[in-house]
């Protein structure tokens, strides 16, 4: 009796355990993970989830529930977009696709769980893990600078409430006051980004401040589209901008938040707004995940995985990845490879072989637009350019803004394939 | 001289005012070479990207048959939207004014003389399209000839979805556009004459003759295929 019990409650646990297998199946889809929801991380989660039609489990983790654009943030200086028409919510990606969407700071990885630790303390399984969490700064990459002093002397450089500050200050500066701006070292995010936002402060000025001047501090011999900023500066803004390159000190920099000073090369300016944009590193999860190396995060280019763990990927700005520029672009189309090669891996579906493409359009003055773009291939180093154009100098009016027109629509293009 | 015998005794019987101001249709024939890349008109026009243009004045608006219309053309069909010639001039002039989230990517003509010399040309085949003048044309404007052979090539849609990745950070999948025009329901062998006229540079857009610098004829077919078949 007693073993027949035995042998009894042993078979029925066995059954149990054999019954239970689907549900826990069925409970148990693979789940994703992505962390940032931006460029890279809003249009991986869609397209996973839109493309693997519920079978894949995915969460989106992203601290802002109105997430602003740091492209076109420029063009809300110059005054040609709102800071409304920045915004975009993540309703559709909850409604619309089933993405379990939580507002929170990722603040660990325990890469041998595989789980994520939430600030609010909740953690989350993961089969993969996507990081996409944007840019930070590089602790006393600019002498005198820090966080603490991003109010009185903002980096603007992610979109909200520093670009609205930047706003004001330029605003309210005095007639014939001094706009600076220490420019950053490569590589960072959006290589034209420092100089559209000259030429959107000139644009600015020109219209309420026509005496002021604009002082670039830079540690960069050279930078994007130069020709074609250089051109439109002296077209639009002549003797407004002067720009202080490596050869003349604008690598040995030092602010003073308190007095508005900047210092070049020893030289003391006495400025009125100083917008600082400091060296970048990857946004702070990847180091906390531990799969940087220097700033970045080295990754495979085939599929976006991290060189030092297979069950992640890494996309956009923080990726160490090759040839491509550090773009929402350039993010949105690696997550498309990402998302692909995922959904294979979790799903058995067809991987398609990897392929990218980034094109950058930038605002000199009211209908000059201009762009630069690029396609490229995943080799077994990294992801190598392939073909590529800029916009040239002296080109019509008429090219010019329809190149303008175009970036209008590429805005509405690449916002609605992130969260639409 | 036909046609413009033809040209007098429609306004005649049309009656329209704004007509006798002189438009000129063969200043409007030029003029539709830029709608024709998309829309053909005269004998023998069918629906390509966008719908025909024969007996356009007075058609109601989304009414050729089989043609797919976005869901706002579709509204205004419904709200009882008719082509005649102030709905056309408003639309010709700026489409998306007249019906916000049309297809058609096109920016529309400011200029008022264009808009009556187009007009003059368009009206030449309404009404009588049995009586269109010219024999041959169909007015579709050739930019390029792509060999049978790869208008033959069946795309795989799976593939193009995913190819389509590269479109959609710029061409939205609903159909919406401007400064960017959409690209979905274009007939597949319209599509697939655009890349290739883009692919060796017969089109001038660098954005584009770079994206389609690096596609293969399959490739091409793929993305035909895949953006025929969305709604």
């Amino acid at each position: 009796m007693e073993f027949n019990r035995r042998a009894f409650l042993g078979s029925a646990a066995a059954t149990a355990g054999v019954l239970a297998a689907p549900m826990v199946r069925a409970q148990g889809k693979p789940r994703v993970v992505v962390i940032g929801g931006g460029a890279g991380g809003a249009t991986a989660a869609r397209y996973i989830a839109k493309d693997s039609a519920g079978a894949i489990d995915v969460t989106l983790v992203e601290p802002s529930r109105t997430y602003y654009t740091c492209y076109f943030s420029n063009l809300y200086l110059g005054g040609f977009r709102t800071m409304e028409s920045l915004g975009h919510s993540y309703g559709t990606l909850a409604a619309a696709y089933g993405i379990n969407v939580v507002h929170d700071w990722a603040i660990g990885v325990d890469r041998d769980a595989k789980t994520v630790t939430l600030a609010g303390g909740a953690s989350l399984p993961y089969d993969r893990l996507i990081l996409s969490p944007g840019i930070d700064f590089v602790d006393g990459a600019v002498e005198g600078w820090g966080v603490s002093a991003q109010n009185a002397m903002p980096h603007a450089y992610k979109a909200g409430s520093q670009t609205e500050l930047l706003k004001a200050q330029v605003l309210a500066m005095p007639q014939g006051g001094t706009f600076a701006m220490v420019a950053p070292p490569n590589p960072y995010r959006c290589p034209p980004g420092p100089y559209e936002r000259v030429s959107m402060v000139a644009h600015l000025l020109k219209q309420t401040n026509p005496t002021a001047k604009i002082l670039i501090a830079d540690p960069k011999e050279s930078f994007s589209k130069q020709g074609l900023f250089e051109e439109g500066w002296n077209a639009h803004y002549a003797g407004m901008i002067e720009r202080v390159g490596p050869d003349f000190g604008g690598a040995v920099v030092a602010v003073d938040p308190v007095a508005m000073t900047l210092s070049i090369d020893g030289v003391v300016n006495s400025v009125d707004v100083c917008n600082v944009i400091p060296a970048m590193k990857a946004g702070r999860i990847a180091e906390i995940a531990g799969i940087t190396e220097g700033n970045w995060a080295p990754v495979n280019a085939a599929d976006m995985s991290s060189k030092m763990d297979e069950n992640i990927h890494v996309l956009g700005d923080a990726a160490a990845q090759g040839d491509m520029p550090k773009s929402g672009f350039s993010a949105n189309s690696q997550a498309k490879v990402c998302a692909n090669a995922v959904r294979g891996a979790l799903t058995g579906s067809t991987i398609f072989p990897a392929r990218f493409a980034n094109t950058c359009w930038s605002l000199i003055a009211p209908n000059d637009g201009v762009k630069v773009g690029a396609t490229y291939e995943a080799t077994d180093e990294k992801i190598a350019s392939v073909a590529g154009f800029v916009s040239a100098t002296g080109e019509s009016d008429e090219v010019r803004q329809a190149t303008y027109q175009e970036s209008i629509g590429w805005y509405d293009g690449i916002v609605s394939d992130m969260f639409s | 001289m036909r046609g413009r015998l033809l040209f007098t005794a429609l306004m005649l019987t049309a009656g329209l005012a704004r007509g006798e101001t002189g438009g000129d249709p063969e200043n409007g024939q030029r003029l539709f070479k830029q709608c024709s890349s998309c829309h053909q008109v005269g004998q023998g026009a069918v629906d390509r990207i966008g719908p025909h243009l024969n007996d356009i004045f007075d058609r109601a608006a989304g009414a050729s048959e089989g043609f797919k219309y976005s869901q706002d053309m579709q509204h205004a069909a419904a709200g009882g939207l008719i082509w005649d010639y102030d709905t056309l001039d408003s639309f010709v002039e700026n489409p998306r004014g007249l019906v916000s989230r049309t297809r058609m990517a096109f920016r529309g003509l400011p200029d008022e003389q264009d808009r009556v010399d187009l007009l003059a040309y368009l009206r030449q085949f309404s009404a009588n399209p049995a009586n269109i003048p010219d024999a041959t044309p169909a007015a579709a404007f050739v930019e390029h000839d792509v060999a049978p052979e790869i208008l033959a090539i069946v795309g795989d849609p799976a593939y193009g979805e995913y190819l389509s990745g590269e479109c959609t950070s710029c061409h939205q999948i609903n159909g919406a556009g401007d400064g960017i025009p959409a690209i979905t329901n274009w007939p597949k062998d319209d599509f697939v004459t655009a890349m290739h006229a883009y692919k060796v540079g017969v089109r001038a857009h660098p954005v584009m003759q770079m994206m389609a610098g690096r596609l293969s004829d399959e490739e091409i077919a793929s993305l035909a295929a895949y953006f025929e078949s969305i709604q």
